[in-house]
């Protein structure tokens, strides 16, 4: 059984991260370029934590499996980025900034993880300001903010619809520049797929050139993980195709827990799904929702008429209706929930009744259709390639889609995993976000774990490690790591089967989708973890992986992810099953308030759920941290 | 103007560069498909191909693909001689069928330039965009030693207009639309965008001079006014900017030359 002790500093709530800093130990820096340190990832969490380990005097290898670090899925955030500056005088504070986050996460985050994150959210905007991230400025030539869910300042700072690019650029431009200057010496195209374990510690992984198919192995002092979230388990989802979960799977079955696999983001404003061939859904920003009314018809017959010719008084704004003080700006679990049961009520709009309007026809009458494009243009831009329609003239049809996971590898303040030497950062982590995610939080966790969090906590482990102790790339345990690497890839492409990957995948997303999405109950989940085992089983029988191990194979790299996705798939439909609550995200409908509202169960579930692997077919063990709220009162959500 | 009916369904034929990998010898290949919805994108019709052929026991076509939603720069393929096909400030993720006609015969290349070598099929190797990047493409600000960030105003038409270059999303179209395979927008992009802002005043010349050396040094070409390259950007970037990026260079240039910089050296101990 793992030991799961969070190792939150003791103290006053506002002191913890001051104090702890201050009694970290240091490693000095003569000693600091003897420790060699994996980075596997370069989102903003991997891409600050590789440049600001290498700017500290470590050495550090990067390792991405896209062609650029710059190509990582940070990239495509759209709205925004939280931090408690109060530029605009509105009220904000650390405080509030530390209160929404724990509120929006349905009081299932840690209280000293999540204080931290809000104090050092200031940080994070004077490091990219200082990088020349080119955030919206006022005429006054000072930052501009603008609005988010979940909270009633406007705190977030965004470049245009594209802040995640931005910020990004600004990680990868820092990132390039430790490169270029020798520090950190870059893998791209190399995708890990294990890591090895050296006397109960993290001391290197096992790569694939995805180029070149070599298998290869790297020691390293400590591994660095910030390889993103497991959404695409759900096949159709906001994320890249290649985003994937295979880097913490592998973690996983080497021993790190996996926490909260259940929690995760159905985004209410997407693009609705249009055709079986679809690999892609597009998420339409949060950021809309400050200017965009969402409503369905108030009657059924009127769902396929023209939303033009339905009268106001014949519209359900059902967001304003039901949270008159957010309003369309509830939290992501909320607004899409109430999307769902709109369209259950057969209210739902466009030819599949799966959809609802997010309106801009008030904000074109205020603001004039240039006010409204300087605000939302690439949005609009984007909606109109994807569906040949001006939502300048018509309101957008949205639909829910998988957009973010809150589950990650389980890590304790320093941001260790229960393996030593195991450090998780950004999505791949579950710490910061609890049950649900609030916008514009993704970028401010991801840049705070690597600038501001990893590059002091991993000195305290580096400090327990003697300089030069690290285990060479060719001791017994990394040749077992790469044989039983070399043996998937070979059961892979030895199969002869019928399918190809695509086949499983699109089976195993619709699965997921219907029976652990955006509302989950006991005899679905029960029947899911029924089916997947056996579509696992039959991927293994029947699927069809074309070409060599030594070339670039994409059927291969995307065989391997899926294997992943079938095992991974059924820990979320059990930990689903498990957690007999509804909170933030995840929504049993055995357990609601007779408004539909989610009923959480704090004396029984007011803990984080950290799963350990127990071998192949045997079942995992469920480990749990309690979560001893000190100093905030867990109490009912309420955005009324 | 009178809606043209939108077809249910429309069939295409995709002539295909297939290359086994580096450096071997290429050639199209065609590739029928039916019934398609023009819903369907571009990159979804390759992946609907590379099913039939996996079920027919053939091997897929490698295509360089990620976010699909023409961000990430991932996806670069030339379409009909276009790099990322037909239509304006689009990638090739975010091309629809709808674009195409019943009966078509679509040509699909990697993008060509002697500084972006083929990997396998439609896949190149831009890492020297990276290296472009490494040599300069940065303000070196150290995590922990930023000032307060409203410290230091920058008119907003100067931080729009740094937006407008910083939008590059690194994918190459640039290039391969160019004649000369010139890498001078995706450079300029950079040079401006940093340029523009106050914080990237410090080594403003510095990064001109290293950033258009490695360019030189990697076998782009140079630019001769033609401005392919804005056209064929999936962000619309201007090739004013390479104006600007000409007139740093010459600066820098000139300062370079009248007044070196000083040795510098360690401090005291």
């Amino acid at each position: 059984m793992a030991t799961l002790d969070s190792h939150v500093p003791p103290g006053p709530l506002a002191d913890k991260w001051r104090r702890h800093k201050a009694d970290i130990r240091l490693v000095n820096p003569a000693n600091k370029r003897k420790y060699e340190i994996i980075v596997v990832g370069a989102g903003l969490a991997g891409a600050s934590a590789a440049s600001s380990l290498a700017d500290l005097g470590y050495k550090v290898k990067c390792f991405v499996f896209h062609d650029s670090p710059r190509r990582a899925h940070s990239i495509a955030a759209q709205g925004g980025i939280n931090a408690a500056k109060n530029y605009q005088n509105d009220g904000d504070s650390v405080h509030r900034l530390f209160y929404d986050t724990l509120k929006g996460g349905d009081y299932r985050s840690r209280e000293a993880n999540v204080h931290r994150l809000a104090e050092v959210s200031v940080n994070i905007i004077d490091q990219c300001v200082a990088q020349g991230v080119p955030f919206a400025r006022e005429y006054g030539g000072l930052l501009a903010n603008r609005s988010f869910g979940g909270a009633q300042v406007s705190r977030t700072f965004y470049a245009r619809g594209q802040t995640g690019q931005q910020l990004l650029l600004g990680a990868y431009s820092a990132l390039s520049r430790t490169i270029g200057a020798g520090l950190v010496e870059l893998h791209p195209q190399a995708e890990m797929l294990d890591l090895v374990i050296v006397d109960g510690q993290a001391k290197g992984i096992i790569v694939r050139d995805l180029v070149t198919g070599k298998i290869s192995r790297h020691a390293a002092d400590a591994v660095v993980l910030a390889t993103g979230g497991y959404g695409n388990v759900f096949n159709l989802s906001t994320y890249a195709r290649g985003s994937n979960a295979t880097a913490i799977w592998r973690a996983y079955k080497r021993g790190a827990c996996l926490a909260n696999p259940c929690y995760t983001q159905i985004h209410p404003t997407c693009i609705p799904v249009s055709g079986d061939y679809q690999s892609k859904l597009t998420l339409m920003s949060e950021s809309l929702r400050n200017d965009g009314r969402i409503w369905v018809p108030r009657k059924k017959e009127d769902r396929l008429r023209p939303p033009a010719s339905i009268a106001e008084g014949d519209r359900d704004y059902y967001l304003e209706r039901m949270y008159p003080s957010f309003g369309n700006l509830c939290p992501r679990d909320i607004a899409s929930r109430a999307a769902k049961r709109v369209c259950d009520e057969g209210r739902g709009v466009g030819e599949t009744g799966l959809g609802v309007y997010l309106d801009f026809a008030d904000a074109v009458r205020r603001l004039g259709e240039g006010g409204v494009r300087e605000r939302y243009g690439n949005l609009f831009d984007i909606y109109h390639e994807i569906t040949a329609e001006s939502a300048y003239t018509a309101p957008m049809r949205i639909f829910p889609a998988v957009h973010y996971t809150m589950g990650g590898l389980w890590v304790d303040y320093n941001l260790m995993s229960n393996i030593p030497g195991l450090f998780v950062l950004g999505e791949a982590n579950f710490s910061d976000h609890g049950a649900n995610r609030l916008g514009a939080s993704a970028l401010m966790q991801g840049l705070a774990d690597g600038y501001f969090v990893l590059p002091y906590t991993i000195g305290g482990y580096l400090a327990t490690q003697p300089p030069g102790s690290r285990p060479g790339a060719d001791g017994a345990e990394f040749m077992a790591a790469e044989a039983s690497v070399t043996a998937m890839t070979a059961r892979l492409l030895a199969n002869k089967g019928r399918q190809p990957v695509s086949h499983f995948h699109k089976r195993l997303g619709k699965i997921l989708w219907e029976l652990c999405g955006m509302a989950r109950t006991r005899a679905g989940l029960e029947q899911a973890l029924r089916q997947i085992p056996a579509l696992r089983e039959e991927f293994w029988a029947d699927v069809l992986v074309p070409g060599s191990a030594a070339t670039f194979n994409q059927s291969l790299e995307q065989a391997g992810r899926v294997a992943d996705f079938l095992e991974l798939g059924e820990l979320l439909c059990r930990d689903a099953l498990t957690r007999e609550e509804s909170c933030g995200g995840h929504f049993r409908e055995e357990h609601q308030y007779p408004d539909g509202e989610c009923k959480r169960d704090d004396e029984h579930f007011g803990h984080v759920a950290a799963w350990e692997y127990q071998g192949e077919g045997k079942p995992p063990l469920r480990n749990v941290e309690p979560l001893n709220y000190e100093f905030i009162k867990m109490s009912v959500r309420n955005y009324k | 103007m009178v809606a043209l009916a939108t077809p249910r369904t429309l069939s295409v034929t995709l002539r295909v560069w297939r290359q086994a990998g580096p450096g071997q010898p290429g050639k199209f290949v065609d590739y029928p498909a039916k019934d398609l919805s023009p819903n369907m994108s571009f990159l979804e019709l390759l992946d609907v191909v590379n099913d039939g052929l996996t079920l027919q026991g053939g091997e897929p076509i490698a295509f360089a693909h990620d976010c699909r939603e023409g961000i990430c720069g991932t996806c670069s393929c030339t379409i009909n001689g276009k790099p990322h096909g037909p239509g304006q400030g689009i990638a090739t993720c975010q091309l629809y069928l709808r674009t195409f006609r019943d009966g078509d015969v679509i040509v699909v290349e990697p993008f060509r330039a002697r500084a972006f070598p083929v990997v396998k099929d439609l896949v190149t190797d831009r890492t020297a965009f990276d290296r472009i990047q490494q040599a300069g493409g940065f303000i070196t600000a150290r995590a922990g030693s930023a000032p307060e960030a409203n410290a230091l105003p920058v008119p907003k038409g100067d931080a729009d207009l740094a937006m407008d270059a910083a939008q590059c999303i690194g994918c190459g179209a640039c290039v391969a639309a160019c004649k000369n395979a010139s890498a001078m927008l995706f450079v300029a992009a950079k040079v401006s965008h940093l340029g523009l802002l106050p914080q990237g005043q410090a080594e403003r010349d510095r990064r001109v001079l290293a950033m258009v050396a490695t360019m030189d040094s990697l076998g782009f070409g140079g630019c001769s006014n033609q401005y392919e390259c804005s056209a064929a950007c999936p962000k619309l970037i201007s090739h004013d900017f390479i104006a600007r990026l000409n007139r740093d260079y010459l600066t820098a240039s000139l300062r370079a030359t009248f007044q070196p910089e000083p040795a510098g050296g360690g401090g005291a101990g």
